[in-house]
């Protein structure tokens, strides 16, 4: 292959500038801030602020609220990781096997992909509304009085649902390709080899889509933890209440209703934390990643 | 092993492309049979049929006494090796083999047993932890072999098998499968579009042309007494050489005097003659023109033309011959003639 040199040192650094003045005035400045500012208290109306060393983690750690918000997010990542990936890989598998509509069925599964999640959570209150949404229409046709907003449970649900709608489209679209990059002989091999269809997902398909799978997980753990802020935001109303939040959705309260800037920021660093191992793992799958050839 | 019968098989895909038009023909229990063709001729197509890869449109098929028409892949008792040989990658080679019979609720001491038989007899016993990506281009192919032996079904079919191999291992691999379906005795079905393949590894010959058959035969029928002018020019290189001729008083002439064969009936007719049954000699009675002369080593070819159209003579690498007139003699045995007009023949 051949390389394309730079005659002088400073043209590559000056072309570099104004990606590396992006990351660091939206990236780095403010993280390096949250962090500086978890080790003190703000006064809640703008009078100056005083350290308080480790206060505002130790007070995290021992919050009953912030560990129940912590536990409900766990599952609201499970849930929605584990029904966006099943769900996505269920439609690619059948989508591949009619791999002519494959086109059509993409375009109508992937226009969900571009709406933004206050959208997709407007679109489920919409849903869900008390009086006439059809979802509430369903819920109540098996007897099940759907409240958004008022019972933590339904709202709940309503999150994981909307929350899973706008993820599938991403995961279907990577999966689809996933199975369409398995070579058509393979599958025909193991279609000699093995009568059972079941088996040879098991045996064949699925090992063939585990790197994108790993990959799918990374991405839908993150898109569960911070990406579905806007969703909880319109589903929740800007009431927390007695409604389920999320962690991320917890700094923004305590932050931005609160006033409480040291506690926000030490939630938030806590989630740098988390987003900085995920970081790593997925690293570490890729580099371990086989690569079939 | 087994016999198997194609009856009036036919493939319209559908898209409503006619990729096999009705076909009949029987394999008999252990013989090699290839389908030779060129690309796009179909032969795939038919051969997937086989396998139950593809639905049979029309006619029904049967192995061993059973009609398979409606049998699943893995059900019909037969394996394939694949042009690009079609291996598990996230498996090792010794899973690779063992997977059909794994399938197959055979114990796994014996599954065991037969793989390691299958690899010491293509060489692949220091392989057997390896995957696919480790191994070589002919080694793959030998995988992919392994996986077909092991499994001892009633039909091996190879689409191409060898194609994706470099001349040299192509021709060593010819040689091995060739010797090894000798040994195991299975019924095969063999698509290529080389006809040396086909030559050297056939029993049986089925020339396909467009979807049609255009012959069956050994390869010695095949080459020697070509059923049209397809055949003539598909088989052997150089091809047959086809010299448009006349057909005057029970003799075939070219360019209107010399007469080369006997031959009944009367007006145009397509000659064709073996390059390598032509001779040279300052006693021979037609005249030709040598334009170039293809040094082979083993054997030269003489390019030139013959009444004005194109021509090739193999003669042996101890006649020497350079450009320019010479005279040459057909033997008359050896001489086909077809049908100018549908190429089929006579
Ligand atoms: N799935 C398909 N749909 C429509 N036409 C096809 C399909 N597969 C092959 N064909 C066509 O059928 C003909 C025979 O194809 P194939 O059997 O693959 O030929 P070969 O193996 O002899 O090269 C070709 O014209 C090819 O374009
Ligand atoms: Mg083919």
């Amino acid at each position: 292959m051949k390389r394309a040199g730079f005659t002088t040192r400073w043209l590559p650094i000056l072309l570099l500038l104004p990606q590396l003045a992006v990351i660091i005035v939206f990236f780095y400045w403010p993280a390096a801030q949250a962090v500086q500012s978890s080790f003190y208290l703000e006064d809640p109306f703008g009078f100056g602020s005083t350290f308080v060393g480790l206060d505002n983690y130790t007070y995290l750690a021992q919050s009953a609220e912030y560990a129940k918000i912590a536990r409900f997010t766990l599952v609201f990542t499970i849930l929605v990781t584990f029904f966006s990936l099943g769900l996505a890989l269920l439609l690619a598998v059948k989508a591949d096997k009619v791999i002519r509509g494959a086109k059509s069925y993409r375009t109508l599964l992937m226009w969900v992909y571009a709406v933004a999640p206050p959208v997709a959570g407007f679109i489920g209150l919409l849903m869900f509304n008390q009086s006439w949404g059809p979802l509430t229409e369903l819920a109540k046709s098996f007897g099940w009085d759907f409240a958004l907003g008022v019972n933590s449970t339904d709202t709940a649900a309503a999150m994981v649902l909307v929350s899973v709608w706008k993820q599938v489209p991403v995961n279907f679209i990577f999966f689809l390709s996933g199975l369409q990059s398995i070579p058509k002989s393979v599958r025909e091999a193991a279609l000699i080899d093995c009568s059972s269809a079941m088996r040879r997902f098991w045996d064949v398909t699925f090992p063939l889509l585990a790197p994108t799978g790993f990959f799918l997980l990374i991405i839908n753990i993150t898109y569960a933890l911070f990406d579905t802020f806007g969703i909880v935001d319109v589903l929740v109303k800007g009431e927390p209440g007695n409604n389920p939040l999320t962690l991320v959705y917890k700094v923004y309260v305590d932050g931005f209703r609160g006033n409480d800037m040291g506690g926000s920021s030490a939630q938030s660093v806590v989630l740098m934390v988390l987003v900085l191992a995920l970081t790593v793992v997925q690293f570490r799958l890729v580099e371990r990643r086989i690569h079939y050839t | 092993m087994a016999q198997v019968t194609l009856n009036n098989i036919r493939k319209v895909y559908p898209n409503g492309n006619e990729a096999v038009e009705p076909l009949s023909f029987s394999i008999a229990d252990g013989e090699f049979v290839v389908l030779v063709g060129p690309s796009g001729c179909g032969k795939s197509t038919l051969l997937r049929m086989v396998a139950g890869l593809e639905d049979i449109s029309e006619g029904t098929l049967s192995i061993g006494d059973r009609n398979v028409n409606h049998v699943d892949p893995a059900e019909r008792d037969i394996a394939m090796v694949f042009q690009n040989y079609a291996l598990y990658p996230h498996m090792t080679v010794r899973k690779n083999i063992g997977y059909g019979l794994k399938n197959r609720k055979i114990p796994a001491s014996e599954i065991e047993e037969k793989v390691q038989e299958a690899a010491k007899m293509l060489d692949l016993s220091q392989y057997l932890e390896r995957k696919p990506s480790q191994l070589s281009g002919g080694q793959r192919q030998r995988v992919a072999m392994g996986r077909a032996v092991v499994r001892d079904p009633a039909l091996f079919l190879f689409d191409e098998p060898l194609s994706n191999l470099d001349a040299k291992l192509r021709h060593q691999m010819r040689i091995e499968i060739k010797a090894l379906q000798r040994r195991l005795g299975v019924t095969s079905i063999y698509v290529t579009h080389d006809q040396v393949e086909a030559m050297t590894m056939a029993d049986r010959i089925i020339v396909l042309n467009s979807g049609r058959i255009e012959q069956i035969g050994t390869p010695a029928e095949i080459y020697h007494r070509p059923a049209s002018t397809f055949v003539a020019s598909f088989m052997g290189a150089p091809p047959m050489n086809l010299i448009e001729a006349q057909i005057k008083d029970g003799r075939v002439v070219i360019g209107g005097e010399t007469p080369v064969a006997s031959a009944s009936g009367q007006g145009p007719v397509t000659m064709g003659i073996r390059p390598e049954d032509v001779e040279i000699g300052p006693t021979c009675d037609i005249p030709f023109t040598i334009d170039i002369v293809e040094e082979l080593g083993a054997h030269r070819l003489l390019h030139g033309k013959l009444d004005g159209q194109d021509f090739t003579i193999h003669i042996s690498k101890d006649t020497e011959a350079v450009a320019g007139p010479i005279r040459i003699s057909i033997n008359p045995e050896a001489v086909v003639l077809f049908d100018t007009k549908t190429g089929i023949a006579l």
